[in-house]
C-alpha cells in the first residue's frame, strides 16, 4: 500500500538553514547537508528546501547545497524558491533535485509550467500553491472558497485555489504543495477544507503545507484533508516531536506510513 | 566497473553517488567502448518514453546495451530503463522498446478501477516478493521503496516478475531474469534498501 509521506521543510538562505534544528550530534545545525542527513536517519520520506536567498548574486548557492546534500543523502529532494526559467530548472535537477517547486511564476506564465512538464517530465515539476480563505469579515464559519495569493502570500491574484490546482494538473504539473496562509505559523492544524477540496479536485497527489502543531494535525491533513503528504517545519526542526513519533502516532491511527524499524533492517 | 549509461535523459549522479556509497566504481558514459568494457551495465532513465528511445537510438547506444545483455553481464534498469527494455509503450502514442522482454507498457488509469487514483503513482509503496533474486539479498520482504511514474510494465512472460506492488490494483514492480534485474522504483532514492539492492548488484557475477 501506498504510504503517507512526511515531509520536512528547510528554509535555505545564502546556502544556510536559517529555522532552527536541534538535531542531537549535529555538527553544524545550519549546515543544510548535515540536517539532510539527520533527517535521513531520522526516517523523514522525502526532503524539501526552500530557497529564500534575496539577492540575485547568492541565488547559484542553492546548487552547491543542493549538489552537496544529494551526493550523500538517498531520499527524494524538492527545491523550491525563486525558479523563474527552464534553465533555473535544469541547473536544479544536473545538481542532483528530483523535483522543483515552482509558485509565482506558475501564476505570471501558465505556460511555463506546461513548458516545464514537457521538457522535464510532469514527475518533477510541483506547483505550490499559497491560499488564503476568502471568508467575508465578521463570519466565523470557514467558507468554501480560497484566493491564490504570490510573492510568499503579499500579493492576492483573484485565481480560485481548486480552479487554480484543476488547471496546473491539465498543465502537466506532477503533485501540488498547498500552504494555507491562514494556518501558517499558527500550529493549531491545517486548513482541512482548503486541503480536502483541492485533494479531491485533482487528480494528482497533494501536499499539506501550513499550520502542524501537533501529531493529531499531521492525522487529520491526511485523514480529513485527504492528503497524499504533508509537508512541516517547526514541530520537526525544534524537537517537538520526531520523526518516528510522527509515524508512530499515524500508524496507531490507522494511517499508512513506511516505519523507521523496517527501514533500518537492511543498515550496514 | 560498473558502467551507467548516460543518453540525456535526467540527472545520473544520484545513481552514482549511490554506488559509491556501497564502495563500487561506477562512470556515467555515452561511449560504447566503456560500456562494452564495463563488468555491469546500469540503465536509468526519467522522462518520456518516445524521447528515451529516441535518444539512445540517436547516441547509438541501443547496440551497446543488447550486445551487454546477450553476452551475459549483469545489467540492471531503473525506471524508464525497466520499461524500455519491453516490446513498445502506450505513452503518448505507441513507441516501440528495445523488445529484450515481451511485453507492453501501459498507463495506470487502464489498470485500475479505483476512483480517485492519483497518478503519477509518487511516494513509497512496498514490494512483495513474486521470486528470489541476487539483487533482493538482505531486503526484508515488504520493504518500502521510492516510485514516482504515471505507466507500469505488462510482461508477456509473467516468469520475468520479480515483486508486484499495490497500487489501485497489482502491478509488475521489477522483472528478473537470467542477467537481467530491472525496477519500477528508484533504488538511488530509497535510503538503505536502495543501497542494499545496488551493493547486491555490484555483487553480482
Amino acid at each position: 500500500m501506498l504510504a503517507k509521506r512526511i515531509i520536512p521543510c528547510l528554509d535555505v538562505k545564502d546556502g544556510r538553514v536559517v529555522k532552527g534544528v536541534s538535531f542531537v550530534d549535529l555538527r553544524d545545525a545550519g549546515d543544510p547537508v548535515e540536517v539532510a542527513k539527520g533527517y535521513d536517519l531520522a526516517g523523514a520520506d522525502e526532503l524539501c528546501f526552500l530557497d529564500i536567498t534575496a539577492s540575485h548574486e547568492n541565488r547559484d548557492t542553492i546548487l552547491d547545497v543542493v549538489a552537496c546534500t544529494a551526493d550523500q543523502v538517498f531520499m527524494p529532494l524538492t527545491v523550491g524558491g525563486g525558479i523563474r526559467n527552464l534553465d533555473d530548472i535544469r541547473g536544479l535537477l544536473e545538481a542532483g533535485a528530483d523535483k522543483v517547486s515552482i509558485n509565482t511564476s506558475a501564476v505570471q506564465n501558465p505556460e511555463f509550467v506546461k513548458a516545464a512538464s514537457r521538457r522535464f517530465g510532469s514527475q518533477c515539476i510541483v506547483v505550490a500553491i499559497d491560499a488564503k480563505s476568502a471568508r467575508v469579515a465578521g463570519q466565523s464559519q470557514g467558507s468554501d472558497k480560497w484566493d491564490v495569493f504570490t510573492h510568499g502570500g503579499r500579493r492576492e491574484t483573484g485565481l480560485d485555489v481548486v480552479e487554480w490546482a484543476k488547471k496546473m494538473t491539465e498543465y502537466g504539473a506532477g503533485e501540488i504543495l498547498l500552504t494555507s496562509m491562514d494556518q501558517d505559523g499558527q500550529k493549531d492544524g491545517y486548513d482541512l477544507g482548503l486541503t480536502a477540496a483541492v485533494s479531491q479536485a485533482v487528480s494528482i497527489p497533494v501536499i499539506a503545507s501550513g499550520g502542524a502543531g501537533s501529531l493529531h494535525h499531521l492525522y487529520e491533513a491526511l485523514a480529513k484533508g485527504k492528503a497524499d503528504a504533508v509537508l512541516a517545519a517547526s514541530i520537526f526542526h525544534y524537537k517537538e516531536y520526531s520523526i518516528a513519533e510522527a509515524k508512530s502516532y499515524l500508524t496507531q491511527h490507522g494511517i499508512p506510513v513506511r516505519l523507521l524499524e523496517e527501514y533500518s533492517v537492511a543498515s550496514s | 566497473m560498473i558502467a551507467i549509461v548516460d543518453y540525456g535523459m535526467g540527472n545520473l549522479r544520484s545513481v552514482q553517488k549511490a554506488f559509491e556509497a556501497v564502495g563500487h566504481q561506477a562512470i556515467v558514459t555515452r561511449e560504447s567502448s566503456k560500456i562494452a568494457d564495463a563488468s555491469h551495465v546500469v540503465l536509468p532513465g526519467v522522462g518520456a518514453f518516445g524521447d528515451c528511445m529516441n535518444n539512445l537510438i540517436r547516441y547509438e547506444l541501443d547496440t551497446p546495451i543488447r550486445q551487454s545483455i546477450a553476452c551475459g553481464k549483469p545489467f540492471l534498469g531503473i525506471c524508464l530503463g525497466l520499461q524500455l527494455l519491453f516490446t513498445k509503450s502506450e505513452e503518448f502514442g505507441d513507441h516501440q522498446g528495445l523488445g529484450i522482454l515481451p511485453g507492453i507498457v501501459k498507463r495506470f488509469t487502464s489498470l485500475s478501477t479505483t476512483p480517485g487514483l492519483k497518478v503519477p503513482h509518487m511516494g513509497w509503496n512496498t514490494i512483495s516478493i513474486q521470486q528470489s533474486s541476487p539483487l533482493l539479498c538482505d531486503i526484508p520482504p515488504a520493504s518500502h521503496v521510492y516510485f514516482v511514474h504515471s505507466y507500469y510494465v505488462v510482461p508477456d512472460d509473467s516468469a520475468v516478475t520479480c515483486t508486484t506492488t499495490e497500487y489501485g490494483n497489482s502491478f509488475v514492480s521489477s522483472v528478473y531474469k537470467d542477467n537481467i534485474f530491472a525496477s519500477q522504483f528508484h533504488p538511488e532514492k530509497s535510503q538503505k534498501i536502495g543501497l542494499q539492492l545496488f551493493r547486491n548488484f555490484g555483487d553480482w557475477q
